[in-house]
């Protein structure tokens, strides 16, 4: 019973796997490591995962892209809708790791490091 | 035709937000007048919204909607307008006005800020009238981003520490909260909120989809709101930030979170929702209750004076969504007065403790001894508001939390109403601390750590801050050389045409403006009854 539900999670529903996957290394790589730079990185990928989930529901087995001829036939077709909310997260996201990128340079020509620890260190001491 | 003023109120300061920008190229000093237009325009409008809601909601109960661009509602996306929404709007525009006028002098300068101020106010608008779960996320995502961009606006690395550590948790909020309506969308196939009440209900309460899309928004939303122990960005971004930028994000982006969170938790979810999963209303109350203690233990610990009113936020917002948890009637009610109470309250005190550090140089409470004789009007308003905070009538902060209190009482959590009555007390604890420094140690007391090694060690001690704040100090240093027992003439904002021209210096305005907070937190005390005309059609749609 066991082994055929993670034989199914496998093989048929691996792309929610995989969203599990990318946001958990993604959300740990930010929190482990002390490089901000990797921290941003560490971001973006939890932020990918998220938009592999929805890409992923958005998955019609034989589906074609959402363009429907004048005279509505064709069919089945992909759901549109989640594709248009990923390409708005990107949006966020790219302007997110600008902002990020941004106040990272920020505090390296100030203090002169990109470690998290040692930014604390000198920034409590103040 | 009222509904027009519900996309009006997001668009024009978002539009405008792009002037200051523009006209700088020109003008230098172009961006204030544009930014205050914007707000006035905004505060007008939320008023005269505010009033319609009010006249409306007497008589049919309805919502105002308005459908963007035409499209109709399932697929298109939809502004809704109702007595909550217009509260939160009018309580954003009254606190950009106010902040604004402070910030003319307190700085940061540069129209790119003016911008952002901007952009900032039509991000919060939108998250209070939007109608669609995934445009939420946009609107919260537009408020993360300009917030991160002010919090670093004065350029200093301090800043840039606290912006980026918010940026990290804030976003990782707004993406736990987009896999929640990522999961509500599978179970249901609608982002709509009006439209997912029903598509909800009919999935089931209990299904797991939803236990875990509710599960995830919630995680999300006390990020954003800055709940124990998710609040570790809070302290540094308010206590780093620029004291006008302090002000604003604490009066008005939590707030707007959980504002967000108490609609999607009775408007998408429902009652009912919380009726079949016990276990998470209680979870809810719990993480709460948690947040009220240690927030407000954690505000007593504190030295410096912007980092415990930060700590307090986090046990004020923990009542608040305490009250979602319980759901009941009274409480919620309680929460919504009490949302609106702290951002009033909270503004005027960041306002206050702005004028203390660039008047004085006071940013700890050894250094606020004595300071009450020499600033009467600023230590007024933070006893005042402080008193409020605690929740002592007359002030608002008293209506919010009785009722918060009296619901825990009559839906029989005693738990919860024992730890909103020590998180008083320990309120009354570090406002008691402040407000005894500010009237009743002498300056130079030898408590006064920082100035307290020998005789005219507090003289040197002024010169010092004569050079942080380049106004008026020659006087403050006589003044000082009085032992203060003498009536003082030296006010913040004594002398405007002196102190006009340095930034950093304290101004008329600025004092006005944090008087007025406060006396405003005070009158609202006896708007129990408005807040009720204007929530009662709300909640009746919530507890039906």
């Amino acid at each position: 019973m066991t082994d055929s539900l993670i034989t199914e999670l496998l093989t048929e529903q691996h792309a929610y796997v995989l969203f599990v996957l990318l946001s958990s290394i993604g959300i740990y790589m930010m929190i482990a490591t002390p490089n901000l730079v990797k921290k941003i990185i560490g971001l973006n990928m939890f932020q990918t995962g998220v938009f592999l989930f929805f890409v992923t529901t958005a998955y019609v087995v034989g589906g074609s892209s959402p363009v429907i001829p004048p005279d509505g036939s064709g069919g089945p077709f992909a759901s549109p809708l989640p594709h248009v909310i990923v390409l708005t997260a990107i949006v966020v996201g790219v302007s997110l790791t600008a902002v990020g990128l941004a106040l990272t340079i920020r505090l390296y020509n100030e203090y002169g490091t990109l470690r998290a620890d040692a930014l604390k260190e000198v920034i409590g001491d103040e | 035709m009222s509904d027009i003023l519900l996309p009006l109120l997001v668009t024009i300061p978002i539009m405008l937000a792009a002037f200051p920008l523009l006209a700088g190229l020109k003008y230098e000093r172009a961006g204030w007048p544009i930014a205050m237009v914007g707000s006035l325009v905004v505060t007008g409008l939320a008023a005269l919204l505010t009033w319609e809601v009010y006249l409306e909601g007497q008589s049919t109960g309805d919502q105002i909607i308005h459908e963007l661009g035409g499209f109709p509602a399932p697929r298109g996306i939809e502004l809704v307008g109702d007595g909550l929404s217009a509260l939160i709007a009018l309580l954003i525009g009254v606190v950009s006005v106010a902040v604004l006028i402070y910030a003319r002098e307190s700085g940061p300068q540069g129209n790119a800020f003016y911008s952002g101020y901007l952009l900032l106010t039509g991000g919060l608008l939108g998250v209070a009238f939007t109608g669609d779960l995934f445009n939420l996320f946009v609107f919260l995502e537009i408020v993360g981003l300009v917030t991160y961009a002010l919090i670093a606006a004065d350029r200093s690395g301090k800043a840039a520490y606290g912006a980026l550590k918010y940026l990290f948790l804030g976003t990782v909020g707004a993406s736990l909260y987009l896999i929640g309506v990522g999961y509500a969308f599978v179970a249901t196939g609608t982002l709509n909120m009006l439209d997912l009440q029903t598509a909800l209900a009919e999935v089931g309460y209990t299904d797991p989809l939803v236990q875990a899309a509710f599960g995830f928004i919630l995680v999300g939303f006390m990020l954003k709101i800055a709940l124990f122990p998710l609040h570790t960005w809070q302290p540094d971004a308010y206590t780093y930030a620029p004291d006008s930028v302090s002000a604003y994000i604490s009066a008005l982006v939590s707030t707007t979170a959980a504002y967000a969170l108490i609609r999607i938790s009775f408007d998408v979810f429902t009652v009912e929702f919380f009726a079949a999963n016990p276990l998470i209303a209680d979870g809810v109350v719990l993480l709460a209750s948690i947040s009220i203690v240690v927030g407000s233990l954690l505000a007593v610990m504190q030295t410096e004076i912007k980092r415990i009113f930060a700590y307090s936020s986090v046990a004020q917002f923990g009542m608040i969504v305490a009250a979602i948890g319980i759901t009941s009637e009274t409480a919620l009610f309680g929460a919504v007065i009490h949302l609106v109470g702290h951002g009033l309250m909270k503004a005027a005190l960041f306002m206050a403790a702005g004028i203390m550090a660039t008047a004085y140089g006071a940013r700890t409470i050894s250094q606020y001894g004595g300071l009450a004789k020499r600033a009467p009007f600023t230590s007024g308003a933070i006893a005042i508001t402080g008193l409020a905070l605690v929740g002592i009538p007359p002030s608002i902060g008293f209506v919010g939390k009785w009722f918060i209190a009296l619901g825990a009482v009559e839906e029989g959590s005693w738990g919860l109403a024992v730890v909103i009555f020590v998180s008083t007390m320990l309120t009354l604890l570090y406002v008691a601390r402040i407000i005894e420094k500010l009237y009743f140690d002498p300056p130079g007391d030898p408590h006064g750590a920082g100035h307290d090694d020998h005789g005219d060690g507090h003289d040197s001690a002024v010169d010092g801050h004569a050079v942080a704040d380049g106004g008026h100090e020659p006087d403050a240093t006589v003044e000082q050389t009085d032992g203060g027992s003498t009536e003082t003439p030296v006010k913040p904002g004594d002398s405007p045409e002196q102190t006009a021209a340095v930034s950093g210096a304290v101004s008329r305005e600025m004092l006005a403006v944090v008087v007025v907070l406060t006396l405003a937190t005070v009158a609202l005390f006896v708007s129990a009854d408005q807040f009720a005309a204007m929530l009662e059609p709300v909640f009746g749609r919530f507890f039906q």
